[in-house]
């Protein structure tokens, strides 16, 4: 299901262009609009469709298997730090509207500042451990946390 | 200078009825052209059976008052303050040549039916150099720094492909305007018409007549946002709404009851990586 270009939206500005991961979304020499250049590489990850302002790009459904016109579209809207999904289905009878938070932080305001970290100690080089692993999985608050330590137990089988 | 009529100098030259029936002629072209275009990329089939589409999937009635006030809106918004642009430099420079070239093209418009044999108030002939002006300003500007090709993919100013038929001739006509009006020579005034000529005779292949079918998109767009149909796309609700809470309790939770504003995420750095 290859991204393809609305022209009448597409202003040409190029945020597809710069964060499609294949490099095939790319400005037509003709109309200066986007274009997807080879739809068999499109892996379908959505980044253009969520990173252009004017919502023009959408994706296809091959018509072998959604040909009665589903839809999947998705807005990201960066100031208010949320993503919204609509699906809607074949038969027209499902139209989902969905909506969840993708920062918590203004933008750019909680980048880690590794390099401002304490160096790693002697002890801390010649042990096992990545550096600041401790921390991450919390050996630093009471040593790992265990199923065991935490009251659970494995059960056979699958499980939800 | 700038309150010199250049058409009525011109009338010494060729005669009146010659410069009004190439002004009939241009708009002829425009009209054809437009006409042509639109048949050739079936752009109004496309138009109307998407309208279509979005009519099913409406989910409520717009009525014609409502209409009345998107179309209200899309003028004021989309077309009179190009709206539409995301990136505030490309917009100023599009409302620079778009007044310029409405004045331009008016102004010579009344110059030529009106006071090509008499002379004709100062303001006219002030109003078409400024028009040209103007044209001239933000055009150079976008052709020499703001369009795609230079500013993001890198490309020299002087590589030169289709698309940039209509910004070329618009502002060889502009130029060769001001040329011929400041020095009164014949050879800038043959430039002129030539570059008047491909800007309006090439409308099927330039882009010209996206000052006819960019406004209809704008209103349909606000449209399709106000029957409910979106074009499929999601609403992005108003996140302060407790109703929003309790069906996305997600939100609360890791935004807050009021969240702030976060920013322009993306947005911050313009595209220039390609």
């Amino acid at each position: 299901m290859p991204t393809f270009v609305y022209m009448t939206r597409c202003d040409g500005c190029g945020h597809c262009v710069d964060i499609c991961p294949s490099d095939i979304m790319h400005i037509d020499p003709t109309t200066r609009r986007a274009y997807n250049i080879e739809p068999n590489m499109c892996w379908e990850c959505y980044s253009c469709v969520k990173a252009c302002p004017q919502n023009a790009i959408d994706v296809r459904g091959y018509a072998d298997f959604a040909p009665l016109g589903h839809s999947v579209r998705v807005i990201r809207d960066e100031e208010k730090g949320v993503i919204a999904w609509r699906i809607k289905s074949r038969n027209g009878e499902t139209d989902l509207n969905l909506l969840a938070p993708i920062t918590t932080k203004p933008w750019g305001t909680a980048i880690p500042r590794v390099k401002d970290a304490a160096g790693p100690t002697q002890e801390q080089r010649d042990s096992q451990l990545l550096f600041n692993e401790p921390k991450y999985i919390r050996m630093d608050d009471g040593d790992i946390h265990t199923l065991e330590s935490a009251g659970l137990k494995m059960k056979a089988g699958v499980y939800y | 200078m700038f309150t010199t009529n250049p058409f009525f100098e011109l009338s010494g030259l060729i005669s009146p009825l010659a410069m009004q029936v190439y002004v009939i002629a241009m708009v002829i072209l425009v009209a054809g052209g437009t006409l042509l275009d639109t048949l050739h990329k079936k752009s109004a089939r496309y138009f109307f059976e998407n309208t279509e589409k979005q009519k099913k999937s409406a989910s409520r009635q717009v009525s014609g008052g409502e209409k009345v006030a998107i179309a209200v809106k899309t003028l004021a918004v989309d077309v009179l303050a190009s709206g539409e642009f995301c990136n505030q430099r490309r917009r100023v420079a599009h409302l620079l040549g778009m007044y310029g070239f409405v004045l331009f093209v008016v102004t010579t418009a009344i110059l030529i039916f009106g006071y090509a044999e008499s002379a004709a108030p100062a303001i006219l002939p002030v109003l078409w150099h400024v028009g040209a002006l103007l044209v001239c300003i933000g055009g150079y500007w976008f052709w020499f720094a703001i369009r795609v090709d230079v500013s993001a993919e890198g490309h020299p100013w002087y590589r030169v492909m289709r698309a940039d038929l209509f910004i070329l001739s618009l502002l060889a006509t502009a130029t060769f305007a001001l040329l011929w009006s400041v020095f009164a020579a014949t050879f800038f005034f043959v430039l002129f018409i030539a570059a008047a000529t491909v800007l309006f005779g090439t409308v099927l292949w330039s882009k010209f007549a996206h000052m006819f079918f960019k406004p209809a998109a704008a209103f349909h767009k606000r449209v399709t946002k106000a029957d409910g149909s979106r074009e499929n796309l999601p609403e992005v609700p108003d996140l302060t709404d407790p109703a929003v809470h309790a069906r996305y309790p997600d939100i609360p939770e890791y935004l807050g009851i009021n969240p702030p504003n976060m920013g322009l995420g993306i947005k911050r750095e313009a595209p220039s990586h390609y």
